[in-house]
């Protein structure tokens, strides 16, 4: 329970922590009914965290929430559902199977990657629990729009984010003032980069899903992408079936999230792995984002995290 | 857990060391026609921190557009409505890392709206990057840049004199240009000012020295970068702490807990200093400093901590912690510098809303004095303001706040305006002084 902190002494780890914990902070002092978006993924665990050093001794001002497009792999949901158990913190999840069962979805093909609409049912979840805030672990380095977008980041009632028409931002000061059905997406770790994430977790210890490490998989070489076979994502003519060492990069739906060959078990080679690596997070192991240039401006607009 | 979560295992790899040395956030001011993106992109590119299929991207895109070899700034354009343009129209933020540090950097566009673009973006820069093309030497943009650098409180200036490469790498040309700048620096009492002369597009004197420019004794753009001091500037400003939150957990274990949850956010606070709570006056002492699960000795600038006094103070969201010694005036009179940052010109006599560290007050324009025409860097009477802007005014405040001055305090001495109606950020505020102090 001690340690002392002598000037001079922040790290660039420090540094990062502190602004997202004033950052959380400011949502809870602006809104009056905001959410945290957990998925059981690798930067939402750093919320996790730094919502703990922000709020304890006492709760979070927020409940979880997960959108869940019901393609997970079962460790991301298993451990969702530890992690929110172990904080004592309230966990509501809202799943885009029920958003299709209600036909405010429609899929082209049922293996169709169900990411995109995870917006649908997001926004309604927003309107079920009334909530004026959702936080999100989006990084600026994760992606070119992301770059540009502010850490406050205004959504008008059908959830758009309109990129010509972003609320300033300057200094520490964060604007989260609503009308009735708009909504502010803040998102705390917008600084931190994967080295940064990977760092953190490093620092602080903290637990993730099993298949962040490697793992042997059957996979197929599928477009530049390692395409794991699972009864979503089953193996095609012709195609060849290997048993390699991999990892996740990212945890999203298993019809859109390869892994990449690694040896990496620890988070420390993780670290080693991040620090000389040659492929960005999202590039090879997102499928979706591939599509086009403007991939993630298009679904932001349309309302996506 | 089972095999849900991670077992550390002994690791396969020898691991380097990565040094932390903190983090330094810089501005890049200029426009494309000088190479700025250029610039950032070889600041990336030559310190690794492009990934490769970020590199094939742009490959197909370069192509795209017929370019034979790689063109830098297409890493930095990133919106399509931009690219169709093909100039940037905001703020977008890059990072890197050295090694030796982790770098924030925030690109404002030089054309379209910079005045606000540049604004917001160097309201949190620690350093400031001044592109000019060799061959036009200091322009009126030049200029404008400097002025909005010093005016934000931009404490570290780099002018990066590029594309040497096209004015045959000239020492007498770089020298003329120092000398220039210096001479309207000095005008403005800007005296740190670095200057390196730099070829973007070739790499020369950006992160590695190059041979074209051997004559330049001086350090490069990248030593400039990892030398430049920064931290100790806030942690050695008088304390101050805004109060975000009350934490009163009223638990089992923590019945009676009662922590102000905030942001040091400048100087730094130790268990037993003495402090007063603004506006109320109240004085107490520290008792706890607390980070998440860790008791602290100390917190300095840039920690979010929860501190728990002595005594039992009311405080709530918006009051402000100092030091007794040196703690501001609280006061409902401020003069301030406003940049405009709406499209929706200000409107006399209706009340906005300021937003000062965690508070809102409503506040009226009461007076406009001087307006910085941007262009001739002339001052004005001003009638009216518009967006881009740079005004000097008198605000008056509903309840009293405790400000210090923005070339004091950064944190404490800025605000933003809010406009109630909108709910839109119509301005950002720069205190000058207030009464009282």
């Amino acid at each position: 329970m001690s340690s002392t902190v002598s000037h001079r002494t922040l790290t660039h780890l420090d540094r990062l922590e502190g602004e997202a914990i004033h950052i959380l902070r400011e949502v809870a002092g602006q809104c009056a009914n905001p959410v945290l978006l957990f998925s059981g993924g690798k930067d939402s665990v750093c919320l996790l965290r730094l919502a703990e050093k922000a709020f304890r001794p006492g709760r979070f001002p927020f409940p979880l929430l997960h959108i869940d497009t019901g393609h997970n792999y079962e460790e991301v949901i298993a451990f969702r559902d530890f992690r929110a158990a172990q904080l004592g913190e309230r966990l509501i999840v809202r799943s885009v199977e029920d958003s299709i069962t209600n036909g405010k979805v429609t899929l082209k093909h049922p293996l169709q990657s169900r990411n995109p609409f995870q917006s649908v049912t997001l926004l309604d979840a927003i309107q079920e629990f009334c909530f004026d805030a959702c936080v999100g672990g989006a990084r600026r380095d994760e992606e070119k729009a992301r770059a540009k977008e502010r850490i406050f980041s205004f959504r008008d009632e059908f959830g758009q984010w309109d990129p010509k028409n972003q609320r300033p931002e300057l200094w520490g000061l964060y604007n989260a003032r609503t009308h009735p059905g708009e909504n502010i997406r803040a998102f705390p770790i917008s600084n931190w980069t994967e080295l940064d994430v990977w760092q953190y977790i490093q620092r602080e210890d903290l637990e993730l899903p099993s298949i962040y490490f490697a793992h042997s998989r059957k996979i197929v070489r599928r477009g530049g992408s390692l395409v794991p076979i699972t009864h979503l994502t089953p193996v095609r003519e012709g195609e060849i079936i290997e048993e390699i060492s991999v990892r996740f990069r990212t945890v999203g739906d298993i019809t859109c999230t390869a892994p990449v060959e690694s040896e990496a078990s620890t988070v420390a080679d993780i670290i080693f792995e991040t620090a000389a690596t040659t492929i960005t997070e999202r590039g090879a192991t997102r499928l979706d984002d591939q599509t086009s240039e403007v991939a993630m401006e298009q679904r932001k607009k349309e309302g996506y995290f | 857990m089972g095999n849900l979560s991670s077992t550390p295992s002994p690791s396969k790899f020898i691991q380097p060391k990565i040094q932390d040395t903190g983090l330094l956030r810089l501005l890049t001011c200029g426009s494309v026609d000088d190479g700025k993106s250029t610039l950032i992109g070889r600041l990336l590119f030559d310190s690794k921190a492009i990934l490769s299929d970020t590199l094939h991207a742009i490959e197909r895109s370069s192509k795209k557009r017929g370019m034979e070899t790689i063109d830098l700034s297409l890493l930095t354009d990133g919106l399509s409505a931009e690219r169709e343009q093909g100039i940037t129209i905001d703020v977008a933020y890059r990072y890197f890392s050295t090694g030796k540090r982790k770098y924030i950097l925030a690109d404002a566009p030089g054309h379209e709206q910079y005045t606000r673009n540049m604004v917001t973006a160097a309201s949190t820069a620690d350093l400031a990057i001044i592109l000019i093309d060799a061959r036009k030497g200091v322009l009126t943009q030049t200029r404008r840049h400097s002025v909005l650098a010093n005016l934000l409180g931009i404490k570290h200036l780099v002018v990066a004199v590029n594309k040497m490469d096209l004015v045959d790498w000239s020492e007498f040309r770089f020298q003329a240009i120092k000398a220039d700048y210096q001479l309207f620096a000095a005008k403005l009492g800007i005296h740190d000012v670095r200057f390196v002369p730099m070829s973007a597009l070739l790499g020369d004197q950006v992160v590695d020295r190059g041979e074209n420019l051997a004559w330049h004794e001086g350090p490069t753009l990248m030593e400039i970068l990892e030398e430049a001091v920064v931290a100790e500037e806030a942690e050695n400003a008088p304390f101050r702490f805004p109060v975000q939150l009350v934490s009163r957990p009223r638990s089992k274990e923590h019945p009676d807990y009662r922590g102000y949850l905030g942001r040091v956010e400048s100087g730094s606070i130790a268990v037993g200093d003495e402090i007063i709570v603004l506006p109320s006056q109240a004085r107490s002492r520290i008792a706890e400093i607390r980070l998440g699960n860790e008791i602290l000795q100390e917190a300095v600038a840039g920690q979010s901590v929860a501190l728990r006094l002595a005594d039992e103070v009311d405080i709530s969201r918006g009051d402000l912690i100092a030091t007794v010694q040196d703690a501001p005036e609280p006061t409902r009179e401020l003069t301030a510098t406003l940049a405009w940052l709406s499209e929706t010109p200000l409107s006399l006599g209706r009340k906005y809303l300021v937003q000062h560290g965690a508070q809102q007050v409503r506040a009226t324009i009461s007076a406009l004095h001087q307006r910085l025409d941007i262009e001739s860097l002339e001052l004005h009477n001003a009638s009216g303001i518009a967006m881009n802007d740079i005004t000097s005014v008198s605000l008056t405040l509903q309840r009293p706040l405790a400000v210090d001055s923005y070339h004091d305090i950064r944190a404490t001495g800025a605000f933003i305006l809010i406009d109630e109606a909108t709910n839109a950020t119509v301005a950002a505020g720069l205190i000058r002084a207030s009464k009282g102090s």
